[in-house]
């Protein structure tokens, strides 16, 4: 059961802890500071933090003492890039935008995924990074483009808990790539996904698509769900294919999803207003859940605000824990919400932190 | 040798206390700097080794004009300043 929650905000990285009092916010680091990303690694209990300085650049941290103490490790850097490259992105990192620990067997390695596009991969702890040239130099990489930020995304990376070489990530605006021999070669799977923004013949075009989050049930690793642009999307064959769900209610707009750990058919959503407002639906916070893989869902607002509440939440910032009865959620108003039924109820957490990016539950340390 | 002051507001980060660097371009002196203080590049100069969007230098009061190969020339006992420029926020 998850005791504790890292919550990384615009203004810094801030631990919740369950108390006696319950859930409260019991500790801040790197105050002050941009945190876009954390990571818990469970296989040694070490933590990350992503930082976004705006005069200084995107720099990574390490804490192998539970938080204690924050040193600097190694930064991804891109490589020189060619005299004469029309790639139309800079090779410069402007924001690491996921973290995510390799395989029970892969000790040390970590992944990062960044804005404008690169997947960089690390083997010993993020000591040193080197860019997965083999997904950077995709001839389709070049066709990926920004949604709400000037330049592509990596924001989801999913190892695969049967296999670690087989890793899925997803690209905000890139479609969902697969490898199955650990970064070596990478395929598109994205068929079934629908891009509305685009012009008809380009619909479905799978290296455009834009999922805002894509999440993998760890029990059935082939069940998949995605908030997408324009839609929730779900796979049951590993993302070889993509069905779309309709009739999710309030919206199917939104960026944040999870899935349950064990039932592929549980999944939340947290909705909004598509797509010129992003806002919640008549003002009213409430998550959206599913047990019957998207032919029914809920919407849950015990204990969230329903009167004049504009709180988004961003891709990053819903979380279940590893028992699949917990969830927390982070807001851009800087409110944060607890459940320990599934989503039933809610507690508070905050409504005054720093506009929160990043929920993520982590054992107790 | 050129005298590198780095802004107050990096010290935060990562020390960067004032050096006296030899060097004949803004290019020069900041990679000497940076050779007895590496960390320090990596805050100043972004992945392509040009100076990062929302940085300023100034050589002798006079904010350099070429960020990207820093050519400008730089006087022996010339005064660098690396700062934060105000459009980072």
């Amino acid at each position: 059961m998850g005791d504790r929650i890292l919550a990384a905000t615009r203004k810094g990285l801030f631990t919740i802890a369950r108390g006696a009092r319950g859930w409260q916010v019991a500790g801040a680091a790197f105050l002050g500071d941009n945190a876009s990303m954390l990571l818990h690694d469970a296989r040694d209990g070490a933590l990350y933090a992503a930082l976004e300085h705006g005069h200084f650049g995107a720099k990574l941290h390490r804490s192998d003492d539970g938080g204690a103490t924050w040193p600097e490790i190694a930064t991804p850097a891109y490589p020189p890039k060619p005299e004469g490259d029309g790639d139309r992105n800079t090779w410069k990192l402007a924001r690491v935008w996921s973290l995510e620990a390799g395989g029970a067997d892969q000790p040390g390695r970590v992944w990062c995924g960044t804005v404008p596009g690169g997947l960089f991969v690390s083997n010993d702890r993020g000591a040193t990074w080197e860019l997965v040239r083999s997904l950077w130099d995709h001839p389709d990489r070049r066709r990926w483009f920004g949604g709400g930020v000037d330049q592509p995304g990596i924001h989801s990376i999913l190892v695969d808990p049967r296999d670690p070489r087989r890793v899925l990530v997803a690209v905000s605006c890139g479609g969902v790539w697969e490898t199955t021999d650990d970064g070596a070669t990478w395929n598109v799977r994205a068929a079934g996904m629908r891009a509305e923004y685009m012009p008809p013949d380009r619909v479905h075009d799978p290296v455009i698509q834009d999922p805002h989050r894509v999440v993998l049930c760890a029990g059935a690793p082939d069940a998949l769900w995605c908030q997408h642009h324009n839609g929730i999307f779900r796979s049951t064959d590993g993302a070889a294919s993509w069905q779309e769900i309709e009739n999710a209610s309030p919206s199917v707009f939104g960026f944040a999803v999870a899935v349950h750990p064990r039932d592929p058919e549980t999944a939340w959503f947290v909705p909004a207003i598509k797509d010129e407002k992003r806002i919640p639906v008549e003002g009213r916070v409430v998550v959206g859940r599913t047990r019957d893989g998207g032919r029914s869902f809920e919407i849950l607002h015990a204990g969230l605000p329903q009167v004049h509440a504009y709180d988004l939440t961003f891709r990053h910032g819903l979380d279940v824990d590893a028992s699949g009865t917990r969830l927390a959620f982070g807001s851009t108003t800087g409110s944060v919400w607890v459940s320990e039924d599934q989503g039933d109820t809610w507690q508070t957490v905050s409504e005054h932190l720093p506009p929160v990016y990043a929920v993520r539950f982590c054992a107790a340390t | 040798m050129a005298h590198v002051v780095f802004t107050a507001n990096l010290q935060r980060h990562v020390p960067s206390p004032p050096q006296d660097v030899p060097g004949a371009t803004v290019r020069e002196v900041l990679d000497a700097a940076f050779a007895a203080n590496p960390r320090v590049r990596g805050y100043v100069l972004d992945d392509q080794g040009e100076l990062r969007q929302h940085m300023v230098v100034f050589v002798d009061g006079v904010q350099v004009r070429d960020r990207v190969r820093l050519s400008d020339p730089v006087a022996p006992d010339a005064e660098v300043y690396v700062m934060q420029a105000l459009s980072g926020g």
